[in-house]
């Protein structure tokens, strides 16, 4: 890699390091009645993209009722996260399968 | 068909048992066809439950039984087509839907509570049926990996049906 680049590179990085931050986007799969990662962390205003990986409808369903999501079978599905919270959450067709999605201010 | 059925009365958890403990080897054609044939079973329990149950909490979970059974049923058809194999009737498999039509005549019979109760109570005997032949025989059996791995995921499936099944038969007592 030519210095010009990497100086270039490095600009690059430190204005993307030192902007505000920026809504991002985490993906989260239900593969085989699991759920992946099971402990999820996020900010409220990213984007979760759920990807359910069985031929199964899924749910993601808040059980503080923050949020419930359907996931037709092998769809992803996304949705923006609006409120913070620990927020534990469950399939409500398959209630074996749950996780926790911790979303910070 | 199910008028010539007498109204003889079947614990289907003895002789399902029976009709799934053979003992001998089973190909993969006849897994498949074993599998296959205990969805479409509970799936016509489902139906029929939709129709006569009268409980909300019983209709529910026929709808999750109908859901899930057709989406195994339909993975397992694309699966043997994508492996070209022609599930093999078998006599575990006859003996699963002679069982079950005589079941479902028997639960014909019944009508609103007595009909959820029954109808329950033999959801809660048949996933444990099920899912113990399946632990214990069609896994371990299965020669093709994917065939094998989509009866592992049947398993986890039906698990679940097992106790919410005995969840719901808990609440209607």
């Amino acid at each position: 890699m030519s210095p010009e680049r990497i100086v270039l590179l490095t600009t690059v990085m430190l204005a993307a390091a030192s902007g505000p931050a920026r809504a991002a986007t985490i993906q989260i799969s239900m593969d085989k009645l699991e759920i992946s990662p099971a402990m999820a962390s996020a900010k409220v205003g990213d984007t979760v993209e759920w990807i359910n990986k069985d031929a199964l409808v899924h749910t993601a369903t808040a059980r503080n009722g923050d949020f419930d999501v359907t996931l037709p079978p092998n769809k992803t599905v996304s949705s923006v996260l609006k409120k913070p919270g620990t927020v534990d959450y469950y399939c409500r067709f398959h209630p074996n399968m749950k996780a926790t999605l911790k979303i910070d201010p | 068909m199910f008028n010539r059925i007498g109204a003889t009365i079947v614990v289907i958890c003895l002789s399902s048992t029976a009709a799934l403990s053979q003992g001998a080897k089973l190909t993969d054609p006849q897994i498949a066809h074993i599998a296959y044939t205990a969805g479409e079973i509970d799936i016509k329990a489902a139906k029929q439950a939709l129709d006569k149950a009268g409980s909300k909490e019983v209709k529910e979970f026929a709808q999750g039984m109908v859901r899930d059974h057709e989406a195994v049923n339909k993975q397992a058809l694309d699966l043997v087509k994508k492996l070209k194999v022609t599930p093999e009737d078998n006599d575990t498999s006859r003996a699963l839907s002679k069982q079950a039509s005589e079941k479902l005549g028997e639960l014909g019979k019944l009508k609103g509570a007595e009909f959820d109760k029954a109808y329950i109570a033999n959801e809660v005997a048949y996933h444990k049926t099920v899912n113990g032949a399946l632990e214990t025989q069609l896994i371990p059996s299965a020669s093709n990996a994917e065939l094998k791995s989509l009866l592992q995921t049947g398993l986890k499936i039906f698990q679940g049906h097992e106790q919410h099944a005995e969840h719901v038969a808990a609440d209607l007592k």
